[in-house]
């Protein structure tokens, strides 16, 4: 930790104050934004206090069944909002879209603390917290983009759909062209975000690990190393919502079960 | 004792589907036996509940009650898809898969239950000039056709692989007078290539159309076939 700059509490009230440039923005070009910026400063601040008071809680405690339960509502808290998302739903896609996302990130990250990282204790919150997070982080988005667009897909290829099943195709049969679409659609943000690492995004947890004094070699390292998590969690999740979401659209009597596509409500605006 | 040629294609016994969120009946109990060498044709108001029929007899949708037999015999599970390749559901407006007319064709070949059969080009030609298209029909892309070329396309493709019935919704009912007569035309040469071993079911809007399709016309009324 040798050069480690600490931050006062007049450090950030100084960075606070940059908040104004956009609330003087907001005012000079009418964008009526003011009261949003307001709301999403002190959200901001106050989730972000929150959250290190219970990591430091946590680090201190530094026991399993602490670590564990804070694990498992992150990964609650990532389900159920990926499965906010998307025009239509379907009951059970709140289930779906949590176990898929469970499933997936989970058995990655077991395997990236126990295999890859090898860290002692398995739970040591330093490691378990943080890679969880970035594991669920984009699992979260694969998951409900898979979802979503294998609802659309369905909704508007149904007349296909039926065409398929009609002439004789196994329920498999007729949702694979769907299914596909919606996993290729839920695994592309993550490949994307492949591709272009290092050249137009330096990600957060490399940064964070300059600025500590880490070797950027190490940094790079480990970065390498949860880009991979990352996308073999997304990718399970992806392929586990998507055939969860058929499983239940699709009858065991080949038949596709249209009305049980639900238009939600609209959105309500915060 | 009944040999095969008695037992009729389909024997559908009280068939009955009912709407459970405006708690409505869409088809009362139904009785209906269908055997070779018939027409049928179903006449009636929109929303009467034809089209439930026909999607029930294809199995598409769920029913409440009520049970299909195919030559004599309850379908299980694992022989819908079976089922439906003897048993083809035309639907009103054709979905045609990306590609061209002939990728369209090959689609069904690729379907497990599909296996023993291959897709013929010159069958498939024979059966486009029929309904008087040319051989390069089979190279127009599927998303320029017109309505009335899709439907031709779609009945191509299931009548390539010689099902026993047809259950034929409306298939005409978007399209123009000249389109309708070449999609009668392709059904009826199909009927007597089977030499009353095949049967259709024909819901049909025009009363005129109706009366050319089918010998046995019946008619559904608020879920009451008749």
């Amino acid at each position: 930790m040798s050069g480690y700059q600490s931050l006062s509490l007049l450090d950030i009230a100084i960075a606070a104050a940059l908040i104004l440039v956009n609330g003087v923005l907001s005012v000079a070009l009418k964008l009526d934004l003011e009261r949003k910026l307001v709301w999403a400063a002190a959200r901001s601040v106050v989730q972000l206090l929150v959250i290190g008071y219970v990591l430091g809680w946590v680090f201190q405690f530094d026991r399993w069944y602490v670590v564990v339960p804070l694990m498992a509502l992150m990964t609650l808290i990532a389900g159920l909002s990926a499965s906010n998302r998307g025009r239509r739903t379907y009951i059970g896609q709140r289930v779906d879209s949590v176990v898929s996302i469970w499933v997936s990130s989970w058995l990655v990250a077991a395997v990236g603390l126990f295999v890859v990282i090898r860290i002692h204790p398995w739970y040591e919150p330093q490691y378990a917290i943080p890679i969880l997070g970035m594991i669920l982080g984009n699992t979260l988005t694969g998951v409900s983009l898979g979802i979503e667009r294998m609802t659309e897909e369905l909704t508007a290829g149904r007349g296909a759909v039926e065409m398929s099943l009609a002439l004789g195709a196994t329920r498999w049969e007729a949702a694979q062209r769907p299914a596909r679409q919606a996993v290729r659609a839920g695994m592309i943000p993550t490949l994307n975000q492949m591709t272009v690492v290092g050249l137009v995004s330096l990600p957060g947890m490399m940064t964070g690990q300059v600025l500590a004094g880490q070797s950027p070699l190490q940094a790079v390292r480990y970065q390498i190393v949860i880009m991979f998590f990352i996308a073999a969690a997304s990718a399970l999740g992806t392929v586990g919502a998507v055939l969860l979401t058929y499983r239940r659209l699709f009858s065991p009597e080949h038949t596709f079960m249209a009305s049980k596509l639900i238009e939600r409500e609209k959105p309500k605006r915060g | 004792m009944s040999t095969l040629a008695d037992t009729p294609l389909i024997r559908a016994t009280a068939l009955t589907r009912h709407e459970p969120v405006r708690n409505t009946t869409l088809l009362h109990p139904t009785t209906f036996i269908l055997s070779g060498g018939q027409r049928a044709v179903i006449t009636g108001p929109s929303g009467s509940g034809k089209s439930v029929f026909l999607r029930a007899l294809a199995l598409l949708d769920p029913v409440d009650d009520g049970v299909i037999q195919w030559r004599g015999r309850a379908i299980a599970r694992g022989g819908i898809p079976a089922y439906r390749r003897r048993v083809a559901y035309i639907a009103q407006r054709p979905a045609m898969l990306d590609g061209s007319v002939e990728d369209n064709l090959r689609y069904p070949f690729s379907l497990k239950v599909y296996r023993d059969a291959r897709f013929d080009r010159e069958r498939a030609v024979e059966l486009a000039r029929r309904a008087g298209r040319d051989t390069d029909f089979l190279d127009k892309r599927a998303s320029e056709l017109s309505g009335g070329e899709a439907q031709i396309a779609a009945l191509i493709r299931v009548l390539q692989v010689d099902p026993d019935v047809l259950l034929l919704d409306e298939p005409t009912a978007s399209l123009d007078p000249a389109s309708a007569l070449e999609i009668e035309a392709l059904v009826s040469a199909w009927f007597d290539d089977g030499h009353d071993e095949r049967a259709s079911i024909w819901v049909s809007h025009d009363p005129a159309q109706a009366k050319r399709v089918g010998e046995r016309q019946l008619v559904m009324t608020a879920g009451t076939l008749s």
